[in-house]
């Protein structure tokens, strides 16, 4: 792991990535990183989250900035601009069910070929995907998800890159600090080796890139 | 007595205590307000919390701590925080007892319709499907008519969330359930009679030679 200072970290983002962002409605996400992205007008990105928050919160902001080409997202009902800009074709929306977005997370980061799950069975979500018979049970085949980086809020990071969350700020980042090819992590705490036990870690610090420097 | 209120109490007598329950946004989390006294219920909200409790004091707020909405909640004593496919492997998992969730139609096989209205509004299923498919039990709080117009119908016109069938409709007027895939009225609110719920209804309901009312 290395620490950066947060204008070098963005800088490395190109127009065009694909970014994977952690967060629940804005709880949990890395806002000094989307501030950043927006300072810095990173165009066409393609967002990987649970949802698109509210205008003014997280990936809101993106949102808003007209950063955002595409996302893949379970939720955007909460952001009239998303909705807007999805029916105006300004943005490319794909809606996942939620259990199977984080599964198709979690097989990028551990090396699935896919998920099979019943959830989308016979909905529109099943459309153009195949159909998989395990003893008498129809599955859908959900295909591994990937990004460029992930873009990961944290309780504590300490000077290894070891990380823990807190409550329910944890949701997507853990799954999401194993899918992505460069790991960027904002910490809300950084503590010295040893603070955050063997047993507290919930991401190891093998899987941590950069650790965005305190100011 | 207002809509609301009157399913969401009488949700609340589907509980028992040790039960895993997620409750959806609107309606379904009012009954969390009617839980009977005694009976303890581990409330699941799927953004990775079990044992969430009511809003905290002012001053409490803890930013961290949130609902499924992104509203502060606090946490009762013994709960777990978790991440989403842990949150969503209760659900798929049949570790959940029971679901309640809005809805905008239902139809007479218990088929449900709840995440978009084509053209419309395409807010994203969340985590609806994943419920409707996983849970236990599902049981649905709405509102009988929406603008006049029965919302259990013959067949959902919107896209339906699930192909598996709900276990329980609760309404203002009525307790619809599915005994053998067909809809039947089981109870009818105080006041409500049998003529005015079959009148709200386009579904075709069985009605049983007897119609308890509520006991809410």
């Amino acid at each position: 792991m290395q620490t950066i200072k947060l204008d070098k970290v963005v800088a490395m983002i190109p127009d065009g990535a694909s970014l994977m962002i952690g967060g629940f409605m804005g709880v949990g996400t890395p806002e000094r990183v989307i501030d950043e992205l927006v300072r810095q007008g990173k165009r066409g990105l393609t967002v990987i989250a649970n949802d698109n928050a509210i205008p003014g919160v997280g990936i809101g902001k993106l949102v808003t900035a007209g950063l955002v080409r595409k996302t893949i997202a379970s939720h955007i009902g909460l952001n009239p601009e998303t909705q807007k800009k999805m029916i105006d074709g300004s943005m490319q929306v794909e809606l996942v069910p939620q259990g199977t977005l984080i599964e198709r997370i979690r097989a990028g980061g551990v090396g699935l070929g896919g998920i099979l799950t019943t959830t989308g069975v016979g909905t529109l979500v099943e459309e153009g995907k195949r159909k998989i018979e395990v003893d008498g049970a129809q599955y859908l085949l959900e295909t591994p998800l990937r990004a460029d980086f992930a873009l990961v809020q944290a309780f504590l990071c300490d000077y290894l890159g070891n990380l823990t969350y807190v409550l329910t700020a944890r949701n997507f980042n853990p799954l999401m600090a194993m899918a992505a090819r460069t790991v960027i992590v904002e910490a809300e705490h950084v503590v010295p080796v040893g603070l955050i036990g063997p047993d507290q870690v919930l991401t190891p610090a093998p899987l941590v890139d950069y650790l965005i420097a305190h100011e | 007595m207002d809509a609301q209120t009157i399913i969401a109490k009488r949700i609340a007598l589907e509980l028992h205590s040790g039960m895993l329950v997620n409750l959806g946004i609107g309606i379904p989390t009012l009954v969390a307000n009617f839980v009977p006294a005694g009976i303890n219920i581990f409330f699941q909200s799927e953004n990775g919390l079990i044992g969430t409790g009511p809003v905290p004091e002012e001053g409490l707020v803890q930013k961290r701590l949130t609902d499924a909405g992104g509203r502060p909640v606090s946490a009762l004593p013994g709960a777990s925080a978790f991440d989403s496919a842990m949150s969503f492997g209760l659900i798929r998992g049949g570790h959940l007892d029971m679901t309640v969730l809005g809805a905008l139609q239902v139809d007479e096989g218990g088929l449900l319709a709840n995440w978009m209205i084509p053209g419309k509004m395409v807010p994203g299923m969340g985590g609806a499907m994943d419920l409707v498919c996983g849970a236990k039990r599902v049981v649905v709080a709405m509102q009988h008519t929406a603008k006049g117009k029965p919302k259990i119908l013959r067949k959902c016109n919107l896209p339906l969330t699930s192909v598996r069938p709900v276990d329980l409709v609760v309404t203002e007027m009525a307790v619809i359930a599915f005994p053998g895939g067909r809809a039947t009225l089981v109870e009818t609110a105080p006041g409500v009679s049998v003529e005015q719920v079959l009148a709200a209804t386009e579904a075709k309901l069985e009605v049983p030679e007897r119609v308890p009312q509520m006991q809410i």
